[in-house]
């Protein structure tokens, strides 16, 4: 849903991952597309430019300089600004109150509330056990009742008898009377759509809201919205103090940057996300999930998360495809030494890549410590560049020289080559397997994706 | 229809929507040397405007060549922003003339969930019956729950005979039988109304090509407009949704509606640059009388505030 939004992203990103050290220049530049980047992702101005503040704050200064990898510093920092800005956790509908349990629904004309309290009503049916009562109170709309009657029915919900001539207010008392005497859990609210600048019609659901006190008053809102998402939340939240929200069409391919603009404005959680026609295509909002989607970034957040990891990822990019296409030298395997004694275990490392089982318990029994890879290097230092590019001329006379050089022996060297050889067979193996670009995928999932206390790499 | 009625009417929908950008605006200048400072600000107005960080960065580039340095006035950049807007926005300006050479004249209506299709038909059909003209509607969002019943009721407010099918019915086949019944009764407008759909979702866009495909069965002209109705609230993703819109069923004009909200409907901006696609009319309210002509000075500088 947010395939557009990351993408813009992910270039902005990997031109940053290719730099060496991020100068204050490269963090401005950076933010200047990040704002670019939100804007066309619909949040609001004046959310925008909070946001790349708080991200300018924390970016520009020591943590990021001195960090030996500042772009992935700078992912992390926009990925914990994007998931604060979203609301953090992922929070449930209250229904921590004497039933019934009234939820007023309410938004802009069109915006999908009426397909949102049904779904409502059935997630809570299923999934809580409660008993729902649904009532529309939308006189303004024609057919709006009748819509609501047959969705209800449909979810095999129980919907409040129309009667016509009643008025908004008259429909919600008779609603919650109804639901007091037939013993109901929850009562869902169904209002007709205004304006925010509707005063009669914001009046009449103020009204609403003061003869019902409703635990929940959601704010459905299409993930199309642009800037004025900003006035209608504000309005609303005005009128009707707000306590969440909810995304609607967030199937469509909208960069759904409302979501972030609304949920500042307010402070009240988006709750919940519209995936569909069905009435079962309602799903929990995730803040961390949609801003690490909207970053398109995640694997990196966890690396940076993950405190020990210094990996310096371009590196590791120019490894895997290098790794992908078999070609994978000697070279490689001591920039890849440098870098795993900067982050721990090889076999942890290994223990990441998909396949890489046998070897790994190779290397575990081999017993390997820090001193053992400083040798290695010490080793492959002593080769010629041809020689590492190329081990198979390594013979006799050549590996004399090169255990001289660096003070092992010819056995170690020959450990090594072949530890080496088993490698490179593998991974061409691996290749044939899966291809270039699934190893790669695999090799981002293993590189980022680490769960439960494994090493990153 | 009155003109000035219709100017204060929508003026004092989009002044609601542009106090605001108005007040900044003034805020910023009052009286004020054009600088680089400024210029910034005014194209941040247009961004919250719904304009777009592209389109709005190509209009301040264009009012900076003519007034940088220049000390100007609120009224100066209304009336010199306001014209850049209105020039983009003339070529599109173009009602929707019937043909009625077409008997029927087939209008196919198009849009997003909650775009407000139904509203516009039963508002379009009103209109052509106050002209003089017979109109048939053709009851083709056969998904939803009471779509049918929604613009039965338009039917009978704008007297218009309704072609019903049951639901979950092949929206296609209603529309032709919905055509070939129009044909027998000499109608002189039919106007198709049909399901809300994501563009993005392939399934739902080829059901709609299915309609075109059909109706040219009986009518090879057919449809004679097919339209889309936008909702002025959309931002950005509008640019990808009327593009698809345009290439999967050949849409000939946008009616944008909710423009008496405070959503600023900017996007039309960027929408009349990329596509210049005509737009038909504007909804400015839920009665049957609140579809206007669109107005591309008038929107112009409502839009920057006048």
């Amino acid at each position: 849903m947010f395939d557009t939004l990351s993408g813009k992203f992910s270039d902005i990103f990997d031109r940053l991952r290719r730099r060496g050290a991020l100068s204050e220049a490269d963090v401005n530049e950076a933010l200047r597309e990040i704002r670019l980047a939100l804007l066309d992702a619909d949040v609001a101005l004046p959310v925008v430019k909070e946001f790349v503040a708080t991200v300018k704050e924390k970016a520009v200064g020591a943590e990021v300089l001195r960090s030996v990898s500042p772009g992935q510093m700078v992912v992390k920092i926009v990925n914990d600004a994007l998931v604060e800005a979203l609301g953090g956790a992922p929070v449930p509908l209250n229904l921590l109150a004497p039933s019934p349990i009234p939820f007023l629904m309410v938004g802009l004309q069109g915006s999908g509330k009426t397909t949102t309290s049904a779904k409502i009503a059935l997630r809570l049916k299923t999934r809580e056990r409660k008993k729902v009562l649904l009532a529309s109170l939308d006189t303004q709309r024609p057919a709006a009742q009748l819509q609501l009657e047959q969705l209800a029915q449909k979810a095999e919900v129980a919907s409040l008898p129309i009667i016509a001539g009643q008025t908004p207010l008259q429909i919600a008392q008779r609603a919650m009377e109804t639901a007091r005497r037939e013993v109901y859990d929850v009562v869902i609210l169904d209002t007709a759509g205004r304006l925010s600048i509707d005063l009669a019609l914001m009046e009449e659901v103020k009204a609403v809201r003061a003869a019902v006190n409703p635990v929940e008053t959601l704010l459905v809102v299409d993930a199309m919205t642009g800037q004025d998402a900003v006035t209608t939340a504000t309005a609303f939240n005005e009128a009707v103090q707000i306590t969440g929200i909810v995304m609607t069409r967030l199937d469509g391919d909208a960069r759904g940057g409302a979501a972030l603009s609304m949920r500042s404005v307010t402070g009240a959680p988006v709750k919940l996300a519209g995936m569909g026609e069905k009435l079962d295509a309602l799903d929990e909002f995730n803040p961390e999930r949609i801003a690490g989607r909207i970053l398109g970034m995640g694997d990196i957040v966890g690396l940076v998360e993950r405190a020990a990891a210094n990996i310096d990822q371009q590196e590791a990019e120019k490894l895997a495809k290098k790794m992908a296409k078999g070609k994978f030298d000697l070279e490689d395997y001591a920039a890849q030494i440098k870098q795993i004694s900067k982050m721990g275990s090889l076999s942890g490392i290994l223990g990441m890549l998909p396949g890489v089982g046998k070897i790994k318990q190779q290397i575990e029994n081999a017993n390997l410590d820090q001193t053992v890879f400083k040798r290695h290097i010490a080793i492959i230092c002593s080769m010629t560049p041809a020689e590492r590019r190329n081990p198979d001329i390594l013979k006799a006379s050549r590996k004399k020289r090169i255990a001289a050089g660096s003070g092992t022996s010819v056995p170690e060297v020959n450990k090594l080559l072949k530890q080496f050889d088993d490698m490179s067979t593998m991974m061409k193996r691996m290749n044939k397997m899966g291809g270039a670009e699934a190893m790669m995928r695999q090799m981002q999932a293993a590189l980022g994706g680490a769960k439960g206390g494994r090493r990153p790499f | 229809m009155a003109v000035s009625a219709f100017f204060s009417r929508l003026k004092s929908g989009l002044s609601r929507s542009a106090a605001k950008l108005t007040g900044n605006i003034a805020a910023v200048f009052t009286k004020r040397k054009l600088d680089d400072e400024a210029l910034e600000e005014l194209e941040e107005q247009l961004i919250a405007a719904d304009l777009g960080p592209a389109v709005a960065a190509r209009i301040i580039k264009s009012f900076r060549s003519t007034r940088f340095g220049k000390e100007v006035t609120v009224e100066e950049i209304r009336e010199t922003l306001g014209a850049e807007i209105g020039k983009i926005l003339a070529p599109v300006t173009t009602p929707l003339e019937i043909d009625r050479a077409h008997k029927p004249y087939v209008i196919l209506m198009t849009g997003v969930n909650g775009a407000g299709k139904t509203t516009t038909i039963g508002k379009l059909a009103a209109r052509y019956r106050q002209a003089g003209l017979s109109c048939m509607l053709a009851a083709g969002d056969t998904f939803r729950a009471a779509a049918v019943e929604q613009l039965q009721v338009w039917g009978v407010r704008a007297g218009a005979e309704v072609v019903t099918a049951p639901a979950n019915t092949d929206p296609a086949s209603l529309a032709h039988d919905a055509l070939s019944r129009a044909q027998k009764a000499g109608v002189d407008v039919l106007l198709i109304d049909t399901a809300g759909r994501l563009h993005n979702k392939t399934a739902l866009m080829e059901e709609l090509r299915k309609i075109l495909r059909v109706i040219r069965k009986l009518d090879p002209t057919a449809p004679h407009a097919t339209l889309l109705t936008l909702d002025a609230t959309t931002g950005q993703n509008a640019v990808t949704q009327v593009g698809i819109f345009k290439e999967m069923v050949e849409l000939s004009g946008l009616i944008v509606t909710k423009l008496d909200g405070s959503a600023r409907g900017g996007i039309v901006v960027a929408l009349a640059e990329k596509y210049g696609l005509p737009i038909h009319a504007v909804g400015t309210g839920e009665q049957i009388d609140d579809l206007r002509e669109f107005d591309a000075d008038e929107f112009g500088k409502a839009l920057v505030g006048e």
